[in-house]
Order: C-alpha cells, then sequence, then structure tokens
C-alpha cells in the first residue's frame, strides 16, 4: 500500500526537529519516558537521544512482577543503543498494595491500575529532573483507544502519534532501533502471553491498511469494500474508533459563561512560545 | 533594473510581537549589510501562525510604534513583511505590508483565509477583497498571502494589473512524507513554478519555519524565474536566509520567448467572466 510506505528520512527530521523545538522552547533541555522494551518506546527513545543528545533523556524501565523478563532485558538494550540514562523503578509493591483491597479485580482493571502507576512515576520524574515526557503512543493504538486513558496515553510531547504502526516499524529499522525489538510480537506485556494482536483480532498490518483508507484518505464504506476490506472488519474497526473517541479529547465542561475552556476560548499550547 | 532580494526564512515566536520584532529588525540588518535591496519575511512574521484567539491581543493598526519603526527601517531597504492588522472598525485582517523609503507602498490584506483541514483563518479573521499591483523602485510588483496563491485568478489579476513580480508571503506547514519529497512543499514548488510560467512573471515565495503545537512550516523559500525556473532556494525546515540577483534582463527575454502575457486576451476573458456571472445568478 503505497500511502504507507513513508520517506524515513525526511519523517525522521520532521520528528527530531519537533522533540528538540517543543522541548527547548518551555525552557527545559530534558525529557523523561517509559521505556517498556517494545518498539514504540524504543523508537522515541532513538529520537529523544538525537533531539536532545543522550545525557538529557531518561528512560525508566517499570516491570511488574507477571511482566516478562525479556521486556526490560530489550529495554536496557534499547537505552545502551541510544546511550541514555536507564533506571528500573518496579510496580510491584504499589500496584499489590492497591489490590490487596480489591482481589476480585480482573485484568483490564489491573492492567489500567499498572499503566497509570507508571504515568505517576513519569510524572514524578518529570518534576524531579525538570524534564518533559515523551508519548509513546502512536496512530494506531490512539484510533482504536488501544491504550489506558491517563495512563500510557498521559504526555506532555507525543513524537509518534500521527505514525501508524507500519510506519512506527519503517522508521524504526532507519534510525537503528535493535532488530530484536522490531521484529518481536507487540505486547501490551500486561499478563503472560499477551499480545496486541491476538487481543485486537486482526494483524495490525491489516488495520493500518484499512485505518489508512478510512481516516486519512476518507474512503467511504462502499469504497473500502470495493477496496477488498470485509465489512465486519469495517464496521468493528469504525465502531472501536467512535466508541474510542473520548479518550482522544480534554473531559467534557458544561458551558454556563460566554468563553468556555477550549470551546470559545481558544489558544494554541504554544502561546507565548 | 536589476535588483536583490533575500528572502528571509525566520521561525517566529508565537504571540510575541516584540521578539518577532526584534528578530525581523536583525534580519533586516543583516539584509543591508549584504547590500540587499529588497528583504521578504513570511507570513504572519510578526506574530506567528496558530493565533487563535490570541488574533485581537496581537493586531497591530498601520500608526502602531511597531509598524511606524519598520516604515522608518524601509528608508535603507525595501521590506515586505506580514502581520495582522486591526482597522478603526475593529476588523482584523491577515495582512502584508511593502515598505520602501519611508513610507507604506502597500497593504494587501490576505483574500483567500483557509478555513479546513487543519486552518482555521476565517474563524478569526476578515476577509481582504482586492488584489492590486503597486509600482516600486523595482518595477511593478504584486503581494499574495500564502492560500491567495492557490487562486489562479490571484495570480492573474496582478499579471494582468502590470506586476512582473510576484512576492508570497507564506505559513506553509509540513504534510505529506510518503514521496520522494515533502508533500506541501512539493506542491508549492509545482504552484510557483506554474504560476511563474503562465504569467512570465517571477515568484518570490518566503516561507516560514518552526514547530506551533507540533505542526511545522517546511521554509523551502525559493526564487522562480519568469521562464518558470526555480534559481534559488532556500533550505528545507530551518532558518535561513538567501539572498538573490533579480535580473531585469530575464524577465525580457522570456517575454519575447513566451509572450503569452502580452497575447492574454483580457476582453475574451471578462466577456465570459460577466456571462458566467450572469448565468449563475439566475
Amino acid at each position: 500500500m503505497a500511502g504507507l510506505a513513508i520517506n524515513t528520512d525526511l519523517l525522521h527530521r520532521i520528528l527530531v526537529g519537533f522533540v528538540t523545538d517543543e522541548v527547548h522552547k518551555v525552557g527545559v533541555n530534558k525529557a523523561v519516558l517509559g521505556l517498556s522494551g517494545g518498539i514504540d518506546s524504543a523508537l522515541v527513545a532513538f529520537i529523544a537521544a538525537e533531539a536532545l543528545g543522550p545525557e538529557n533523556v531518561h528512560a525508566i524501565c517499570m516491570p511488574y512482577k507477571s511482566s516478562n523478563p525479556e521486556s526490560e532485558a530489550h529495554a536496557r538494550l534499547v537505552a545502551e543503543a541510544c546511550g541514555i540514562n536507564f533506571s528500573v523503578v518496579a510496580i510491584t509493591p504499589m500496584v499489590d498494595a492497591y489490590f490487596d483491597l480489591f482481589p476480585d479485580a480482573g485484568n483490564m482493571r489491573r492492567g489500567n491500575k499498572m499503566a497509570r502507576e507508571r504515568m505517576t512515576i513519569l510524572f514524578d520524574h518529570s518534576a524531579l529532573l525538570s524534564a518533559l515526557v515523551l508519548g509513546t503512543s502512536n496512530k494506531t493504538e490512539l484510533l482504536l483507544g488501544y491504550g489506558t486513558l491517563y495512563g500510557d496515553m498521559a504526555s506532555a510531547l507525543n513524537p509518534i502519534g500521527d505514525l501508524y504502526k507500519s510506519h512506527v516499524w519503517q522508521l524504526s529499522e532507519a534510525m537503528g532501533v535493535p532488530a530484536e525489538v522490531i521484529s518481536k510480537q507487540p505486547s501490551a506485556d500486561l499478563w503472560a502471553g499477551q499480545t496486541d494482536e491476538q487481543e485486537l483480532g486482526f494483524s495490525y498490518r491489516q488495520v493500518d491498511e484499512l485505518l489508512y483508507r478510512m481516516v486519512d484518505q476518507r474512503l467511504t464504506r462502499e469504497e473500502l469494500i470495493i477496496a477488498g476490506f470485509k465489512a465486519d472488519f469495517i464496521d468493528s474497526v469504525y465502531s472501536k474508533v467512535q466508541n474510542s473517541h473520548f479518550k482522544r479529547r480534554l473531559p467534557v465542561i458544561a458551558k454556563v459563561s460566554n468563553r468556555t475552556i477550549d470551546r470559545d476560548f481558544r489558544y494554541s499550547r504554544d502561546w507565548g512560545k | 533594473m536589476n535588483f536583490t532580494a533575500t528572502l528571509a526564512q525566520t521561525k517566529p515566536k508565537l504571540g510575541c510581537l516584540a521578539d518577532n520584532l526584534a528578530q525581523i529588525e536583525e534580519r533586516i540588518r543583516l539584509a543591508v549589510a549584504a547590500k540587499s535591496d529588497l528583504v521578504i519575511f513570511p507570513e504572519l512574521a510578526l506574530t506567528g501562525y496558530f493565533l487563535k484567539d490570541l488574533v485581537p491581543e496581537v493586531a497591530l493598526q498601520l500608526d502602531s510604534p511597531e509598524i511606524q519603526r519598520l516604515t522608518e527601517l524601509s528608508r535603507s531597504i525595501s521590506i515586505a513583511v506580514g502581520f495582522v492588522e486591526m482597522t478603526n472598525d475593529y476588523r482584523f485582517y491577515n495582512s502584508a505590508l511593502y515598505l520602501e523609503d519611508g513610507a507604506i507602498r502597500h497593504l494587501h490584506r490576505k483574500v483567500y483565509l483557509p478555513t479546513y483541514g487543519l486552518f482555521d483563518e476565517q474563524r478569526y479573521m476578515a476577509r481582504g477583497e482586492r488584489f492590486r499591483a503597486f509600482d516600486t523602485k523595482f518595477g511593478r510588483m504584486g503581494m499574495l498571502i500564502c492560500e491567495d496563491m492557490w487562486h489562479l485568478s490571484a495570480s492573474y489579476i496582478l499579471a494582468m494589473d502590470g506586476a512582473a513580480t510576484l512576492i508570497c508571503l507564506s505559513s506553509s506547514p509540513s504534510r505529506g512524507v510518503e514521496g520522494e519529497s515533502l508533500g506541501s512543499a512539493a506542491a508549492w514548488q509545482q504552484l510557483t513554478a506554474t504560476t511563474a510560467m503562465f504569467l512570465n512573471c517571477r515568484v518570490l515565495y518566503c516561507n516560514r519555519v518552526g514547530y506551533e503545537d507540533g505542526v511545522n512550516f517546511w521554509g523551502g523559500s525559493e526564487y522562480i524565474a519568469p521562464s518558470g525556473q526555480s534559481l534559488a532556494r532556500a533550505e528545507l525546515l530551518q532558518e535561513d536566509a538567501v539572498t538573490v540577483l533579480i535580473e531585469e534582463g530575464a524577465l525580457r527575454r522570456e517575454r519575447i520567448f513566451s509572450p503569452m502575457l502580452r497575447d492574454e486576451n483580457l476582453f475574451v476573458t471578462m466577456r465570459e467572466l460577466r456571462r458566467i456571472e450572469r448565468e449563475r445568478g439566475q
């Protein structure tokens, strides 16, 4: 699919420039990010290292006791490959302390809690280090809502939020992300053996092809069917996008005044920067 | 006559008039030092682009100290610069000034305010209503602001009004990373070259750089000769300045080789446009 093939040189330049510019303009020179051992955070680490200098990037690996040990090993490998600072903060004590109160909680609640626990650690380090938190959610995840609101979706800046997973693979290869990180099965690593594609019920390649046409090219349902996509696949992806839209927006504010934040009180975030 | 022009590819700070004015003054100083005759700045160089509700806060009246200061500086070099203009009746325009010899030679108010995709200009600004060519020390010129140039009629009117130089001030965001070159840059390069070629005009295109809320502006400011050939291009995605010699002879030769502008039949165009206008009104 032509649209999913990208000019990695150009993309590389734009994203490195983005991190440099948007971090420096708020008056800091550092960034902090969670490094999971997966490809998305690995790519962001590489971009940030180049944009800010590896000494100004702090990666934190935050495993839970059920996390695959390979994840931490891969996170370490990525940090070494791009020369950034690396530390490990295990979330097991805090997460377990909480779920001792709610022992019946299922996987979803536990997964969300872990993602939000990690978020609080990153934002605490943001204050500790005077560093901005970099987001690592890609466009595929953001559109499908495959992320935890105020958890892994929380950040100050997200360099890869407009890149489909297919783009992440290409750019990661071009930027020298370690091969074992690129080639492994994407996983949220919330429980043993979990993979994204198994949980979602389709492959990233398949859904990227569909999302690119549906979202970027605005093909109609009929055009998508003619292009070879199954109607139930189209419908299920469309409803995932629709039903997760709340995750991509600020909380809804009840309007009572003439100037309501984000409705008729509108400023860029880079106001004065 | 021959003259030199500098395309000052700046990176404005969003909503920071004083900083941007200082930046512009410094670029003017450098252009004067480089013995340039004309310096061109991007669209909204004094304010930045995604202003939204900041529009009234950064708007300037033509008699404001900032505009007076730039007008004063035009005694040593001609200046084309973009800003938000506020009129006495409190309309806000995305405007461009051409300043020369200590006077305002021309004011252009952007006519085509893009309000689609990532653009929302017409929510915040009033629409200009004219395209007029104007005389300068370096011949007759016309000014366009970014989206204006995507309307064939705008460049056409200016050329028919005698402009031999089209100045386009731009804040064009980067998008499209699928191809060999940046999508929006490739589209603009095609547009400026084609416009120059169709109208036997030279085009001086000045685009900004920098990021605003994750959107970046690609730069690539350019001088296109009347043949449609690009003779100088500034860096992509970074601050830059290019100074170009604009040769009168190239215009003369092109107009002899390809006299399309001479042969353009204003009478036929007007008659047909009036007919279309009449028929649409029915």
